[in-house]
């Protein structure tokens, strides 16, 4: 929750997702510094993104792969801690009210502490959790105090989830992140086939809203599974972007989140 | 194979106490648990028993020797010192028995393609020999620090059909390549197992081979009986993830006479900053599928570690060892490399045995603690490998370039 002109506000993702055909850009956290990231997710709420998922980088992170560990080592070189997330949400909240989850691996959270963490995104306002490394079998503790502070945790189903489904989903709060395809973070032409069967598995058993995330890359691709789901995810396609730290950067930004928020309208 | 574990003291079995579990994407989760659903019904499978047993005493030669250090222990003059000699097992080091146990089941599961990650290469020899020996397919990440130091067993691998990915991210030692056998293994389950090589990772890994590695314990118990007739009073062990350590252990815990102590490496000084004793320095964290500890900093970031050891250059434990500290049932101590490199030097001079760096770092302990004893007590050590591949390394050490 936090105020913006006086106004308590607090986002409900479920609503944002019901509004639109979600267009979910992340980037890194202090890629390359803090001011490029608050730049940049003021400059992609601008133009068309709905929910910005912001990275909190890991000193080891298992799910990603190569363009997102690049960022990682950038942000790592820039000095990035977990005190530096909150801070750039601070100074973004003072620009835009758009939604905000995390990514993060599990051990930051633990170590922040559980409660410590979750109560400063409820004042921040940021919405929800990602994190890859916590499946539901170890999801409870966690789940329980972010409930409390109003921040969804946001769930994760695979290729391979298979009976698995129907019991993630049903637990779900926030949103449901889709990976489309096995492996890692990265750039892909293939999704997994079974996609559409997987989504109508989730939607057999719950509303909350379902994002497709890893791989997608161009408008095409948005618009084909934002056919499929609510929302999409995209990732390293705007981190190389990022790193290419082309002096326009922010018009390249804007140009490319049109681009897919058009191919997803 | 061993009874149900005496630390896993919550009902829930993935746990032991406040650590372990399986913290790890959803992407495995659906492998993971069929692993777990297989490594439960073939445990107690006497097929696979027949099969296990046959292994080990045909191809990987156990039992491995009992030997009495007889020179050590009176050169030392204090406790009686027997050496528990894994180094003599097919392929060198202790990890064989936990690779055919894990390969075993990966066969019967129907899989065809094996991948490991290494750290002194010992896991990595091992699970190649093995894949060599059922027909199989296999892929070893090791850190290229270590393919470097360890170029011996580098070698090695290729020489029997392995495929080799020197890991280049992060600090390129054994955490990153455990990173990398994970993302590999994230990206095809349908054929491939993963062979974990420490008693490391998520459940049902610390459980499989703190199973496959007890055989060091049950027969070191009844070898012990057999010649003094007692219980050891110590058991020593070096530490890395902590397979050897947990094997070794295993027969004891409930024996509370028998002390245990783990020999974690303490690199350049457990205060250097340059070391990797995570069981003294560490804190509570979630790394690599478990609950454990670690060595991090204040937000949470792995640690990079250092230890002239690649076998023990971690920066995390086995949860059941976390545990056993917890509970104050098992002690853990640092041995810095200098140290470790005097037991190299030693036991090389007064016993005839090239031993493992890694194995050196008990041995070193034993050094110290063995002239505080009485001749009527006695110590088993793990000499849990030979000390072939370390020559180099330890030349090097010494300021003698030599190539191998
Ligand atoms: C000979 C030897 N001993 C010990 C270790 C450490 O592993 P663990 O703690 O799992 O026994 C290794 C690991 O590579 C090794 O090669």
């Amino acid at each position: 929750m936090h105020a913006i002109g006086g106004l308590i506000y607090m986002t409900n993702l479920k609503a944002v997702f019901d509004q639109q055909k979600v267009f979910m850009p992340f980037i890194v956290a202090d890629d390359p510094d803090v001011e490029t990231t608050v730049k940049s997710i003021v400059t992609l709420a601008e133009n068309g993104a709905d929910v910005v998922e912001l990275g909190l980088p890991f000193s080891d992170p298992v799910a990603d792969g190569p363009v997102i560990q690049a960022a990682d080592l950038r942000a790592f070189k820039a000095g990035v801690k977990t005190a530096t997330v909150f801070e750039i949400v601070e100074q973004v909240r003072t620009q835009t009210a758009v939604p905000i989850v995390l990514l993060t691996y599990v051990n930051l959270v633990y170590k922040y502490g559980y409660d410590a963490f979750c109560q400063r995104c409820q004042q921040l306002d940021i919405s929800g959790l990602v994190i890859p490394d916590l499946p539901l079998e170890e999801n409870a503790e966690l789940k329980a105090i972010a409930t409390k502070h109003h921040v969804a945790l946001v769930p994760l189903i695979a290729p391979t989830s298979g009976k698995r489904i129907t019991k993630i989903a049903a637990q779900a709060t926030g949103f449901i992140y889709v990976v489309s395809a096995m492996g890692v973070t990265g750039q892909r032409e293939q999704f997994s086939k079974q996609l559409a069967t997987t989504i109508a598995q989730i939607r057999a058993v719950t509303t909350v809203p379902v994002a497709i995330g890893f791989g997608i890359h161009s408008p095409q691709q948005a618009h084909e599974l934002g056919q499929l789901a609510d929302g999409i995810i995209i990732g390293s396609a705007i981190v190389k972007l990022m790193a290419a730290q082309p002096v326009d950067l922010q018009a390249q930004l804007a140009n490319y989140a049109q681009s897919i928020k058009q191919a997803l309208s | 194979m061993s009874e149900r574990l005496t630390t896993a003291q919550t009902t829930d079995d993935r746990y032991y106490g406040q650590f372990g579990g399986q913290f790890i994407p959803e992407t495995l989760m659906t492998e993971l648990q069929a692993v777990a659903k297989a490594y439960h019904r073939y445990r107690q499978d006497p097929d696979f028993l027949h099969d296990l047993h046959t292994l080990l005493h045909d191809y990987a030669n156990r039992p491995s020797l009992l030997y009495y250090a007889e020179r050590m222990t009176k050169d030392l003059g204090g406790a009686k010192i027997y050496l528990k000699r894994e180094d003599l097992n097919h392929t060198g080091a202790h990890k064989i028995n936990n690779v055919i146990g894990q390969a075993l089941i990966a066969k019967r599961m129907g899989k065809t393609r094996l991948i490991a990650e290494t750290g002194a290469g010992q896991h990595g020899v091992a699970t190649a020999t093995i894949a060599a020996l059922f027909g199989m397919d296999c892929e070893v990440y090791m850190g290229k620090l270590d393919t470097d130091r360890q170029r011996l067993n580098v070698y090695r691998m290729e020489l029997l059909g392995a495929k080799v990915h020197p890991v280049t991210t992060g600090s390129m030692v054994l955490k990153d390549a455990v990173n990398a056998a994970l993302q590999a293994w994230t990206q095809r389950v349908d054929d491939t197992f993963y062979v974990m090589g420490s008693a490391v990772g998520p459940y049902p890994f610390p459980q499989m081979v703190h199973d496959f590695q007890s055989v060091i314990s049950r027969e070191s118990k009844a070898q012990l009986q057999a010649v003094e007739h007692h219980l050891p009073d110590m058991v020593v062990a070096c530490v890395g993830g902590g397979s050897n350590a947990i094997g070794s252990f295993a027969q004891y815990i409930d024996d509370p006479s028998v002390q245990l102590i783990g020999c974690e490496a303490a690199g350049k000084g457990v205060n250097t900053g340059q070391t990797a004793a995570t069981i003294e320095k560490g804190t509570p964290g979630i790394f690599h599928g478990m609950k454990s500890l670690f060595l991090q900093n204040d937000d949470g970031q792995i640690d990079q570690v250092y230890s002239i050891s690649a076998g023990l250059d971690y920066p995390g434990v086995g949860p059941e060892h976390a545990q056993l500290a917890a509970l104050k049932r098992a002690t853990y101590v640092g041995i810095t490399d200098e140290e470790a490199v005097q037991a190299f030097e030693y036991i090389a001079k007064t016993e005839g045995i090239i031993a493992a760096i890694e194995s050196c770092h008990a041995l070193a302990y034993v050094m110290k603690v063995a002239p505080t004893m009485r001749p009527d007590q006695t110590i088993i050590c793990t000499l849990s490998g030979r000390g072939d591949k370390d020559v180099a390394a330890i030349a090097r050490y010494r300021g003698t370039d030599l190539h191998d």
